[in-house]
């Protein structure tokens, strides 16, 4: 779905991303970690077709869709509207939407389980709604390939979960091969089948979960001690920070 | 009338926050019916009263003529000469600017852009009062105002693009830059010209004011104005799309430069055609929109055609009382500022209070 070899991303003349390589196979879950300035955003921008790589090459089989960071608009829209502007690559520069993509978006609605949103001002909702709306968006474009940029960030853990499911959902039944960015481990370990963990602009682990996320690679990669835990009476597991480690470091 | 307007504005931004409008399929006919009655109304009031059931017959007779006219002479050439062209010029201007004015805040994700904004019209205002100093008239004054304002956007243009991209912020700050040179250019050009003849004519035609209209008038705004609107309505969704942001748009599929393009480049014309033929009608494009989308909401699908309309019916009802109210006509823009600041001032308040539009 996604080949990537040698690729350089400049922006705004300054090289963020040095000669990454990576290939994610159809229907597989990518998470994306990294501290804050590593060059995420730009991976994504790059994926999604708004940057253009420097050089290396970047092949993609299939539409992209793509759900920004927690999302708002400047006007009064309607949760239909905005998911209905997810058709825009099947209308043409003139085009408006016609029956048939009221059907789709509503079709993705009905799928995620948020019909009575149909209505409402997109500002108003919460941002875990928001949230399902642009991922409805993503879906009516009939993409194949789901970018999302921090899907989790601002939102509570009970609307993490079920991000996290519905997610899964795309994968498990609707064979959707999604790619997101995350600052929690345990998003990647729950529903990732792969990982890459950006260390610097040219430096990265890229691998299945169970492999590329190890507590070594992730102290590596936070610049902080990050330990294995494992939850009591269930088969699971998370990665935790050390927070204060050695009594903690004030700067410099 | 300002403060009535003002409270209608008030009392429906509020619901304007529910997205949809109830009923908002309505909206259109109907303010397209009020749009008749009040250019039939127009036609009747002035120095010669007229009943509408007069105009309707004199207006007929020119498609179907009747049997026995009832009318005399003068009321035919004071309704098809003089009212019936400044009536249509009130309309397609207030029609245009209301359109161009919608579309360029949708695409500027910014609630107080109006086509004054990118410079057009002070450049088409500097044209017309060059024209003015230089002793020109009638046609080379509305080429010069023309060519101005349509050279003013590609300033702007030029100004704002750094290595091959264009933010939509640097083209709003390089309007302004423009906007403001342009206007101490009109005041050295005023400064120039001889106080007894030239001068009060630059200041009452850059006052704005459709008066003098004449069939040609018509033709030419409506030639800039018709096109362009068309070309705006055509792009209602994409300016949807790009409302939610350059980036966003980018990612779904938009070709934003391209649409950008055409809407300016319509919005220009449009200003360009107004500023030409009737001087500078400032705050329609601007207060219009916020009208209009508190009406029908945001989607510009429906939004675009509903502004259109209400700025056709609102300067053409500036224009009855700038006619009326006082024996001396009242330049347009003069009333257009009077009643568009007030107005202005209150969404202004209403915005602020909902945490505001800067959102970008």
């Amino acid at each position: 779905m996604i080949e990537a070899s040698d690729l350089t991303v400049e922006r705004g003349g300054k090289t963020i991303l040095e000669s990454y390589s990576l290939s994610l196979e159809r229907a597989r879950i990518l998470a994306v970690l990294g501290a804050n300035g590593v060059g995420k955003t730009t991976l994504i921008n790059t994926l999604i077709g708004i940057l253009k790589p420097k050089s290396g090459r970047l092949s993609i089989d299939g539409p992209v869709g793509f759900v920004p960071q927690l999302f708002e608009v400047p006007f009064a829209y309607s949760a239909l509207d905005i998911a209905l502007m997810g058709r825009a690559r099947h209308l043409g520069l003139f085009g408006a939407p016609g029956r048939k993509d009221y059907e789709i978006v509503r079709h993705y609605f009905h799928l995620l389980g948020i019909e009575h949103f149909e209505p409402q001002a997109f500002n108003a909702l919460s941002g875990g709604q928001r949230q399902l709306v642009m991922i409805a968006q993503a879906l009516a474009s009939e993409c194949e390939l789901l970018v999302l940029d921090e899907p989790c960030a601002a939102l509570d853990y009970k609307n993490q979960d079920k991000v996290l499911a519905l997610l899964e959902h795309l994968r498990d039944e609707h064979a959707m091969t999604i790619v997101f960015s995350t600052h929690m481990p345990q998003h990647a370990v729950e529903i990732a089948t792969d990982a890459l963990l950006m260390l610097s602009g040219s430096d990265y682990v890229c691998g299945p979960t169970a492999d590329a996320l190890s507590a070594e690679n992730l102290s590596a990669l936070y610049d902080l001690p990050i330990a294995r835990a494992d939850f009591k009476g269930l088969s699971k597991h998370t990665y935790a920070p050390v927070f204060r480690h050695e009594g903690g470091r004030l700067i410099g | 009338m300002s403060s009535s307007s003002a409270k209608v504005t008030a009392s429906r931004t509020t619901t304007a926050a529910a997205g949809r409008k109830l009923g908002s399929g309505f909206v259109l006919p109907a303010l397209i019916c009020l749009l008749v009655a009040v250019t039939l109304y127009s036609v009747t009031i002035g120095r010669y009263d007229l009943s509408v059931a007069d105009v309707t017959y004199i207006l007929i007779d020119n498609i179907h003529p009747v049997v026995t006219p009832n009318w005399d002479p003068v009321q035919e050439v004071v309704v098809e000469q003089v009212r019936v062209p400044r009536i249509l010029a009130a309309i397609i201007i207030g029609f245009g600017l209301s359109i161009s004015g919608a579309a360029l805040q949708g695409l500027f994700r910014n609630p107080l852009v109006d086509p004054g904004i990118i410079g057009v019209t002070s450049g088409a205002g500097f044209g017309g009062t060059l024209a003015i100093l230089l002793g020109l008239q009638g046609y080379l004054l509305l080429t010069m105002a023309f060519l101005f304002g349509i050279g003013s956007v590609f300033l702007v243009k030029l100004l704002s693009t750094v290595r091959g991209r264009t933010s939509m912020l640097t083209l709003v700050l390089a309007g302004v830059v423009i906007s403001a040179f342009f206007s101490a250019a009109i005041s050295i050009a005023k400064l120039l010209a001889d106080p007894f003849q030239k001068l009060p004519a630059i200041t009452y035609w850059l006052m704005g004011s459709i008066a003098s209209s004449n069939y040609l008038d018509v033709l030419l705004v409506a030639a800039a104005v018709i096109p362009s609107a068309v070309a705006i309505y055509l792009l209602r969704f994409q300016i949807n799309i790009l409302s939610l942001g350059e980036e966003k748009a980018r990612a779904l599929g938009t070709r934003v430069v391209l649409v950008q393009w055409i809407v300016l480049v319509a919005s220009a014309l449009i200003s360009a055609g107004v500023v030409a033929t009737s001087g500078i009608i400032g705050w329609v494009g601007l207060v219009i929109p916020h009208v209009a989308r508190a009406l029908v909401g945001a989607d510009h699908r429906r939004l675009l055609p509903v502004s259109g309309v209400m700025g056709a019916i609102y300067l053409l009802l500036v224009d009855d009382l700038a006619r009326t109210v006082t024996t001396a006509e009242i330049p347009l823009g003069i009333i257009t500022a009077l009643i568009g600041v007030p107005v202005f001032a209150v969404i202004l308040r209403r915005l602020h209070a909902k945490g505001g539009w800067s959102s970008d």
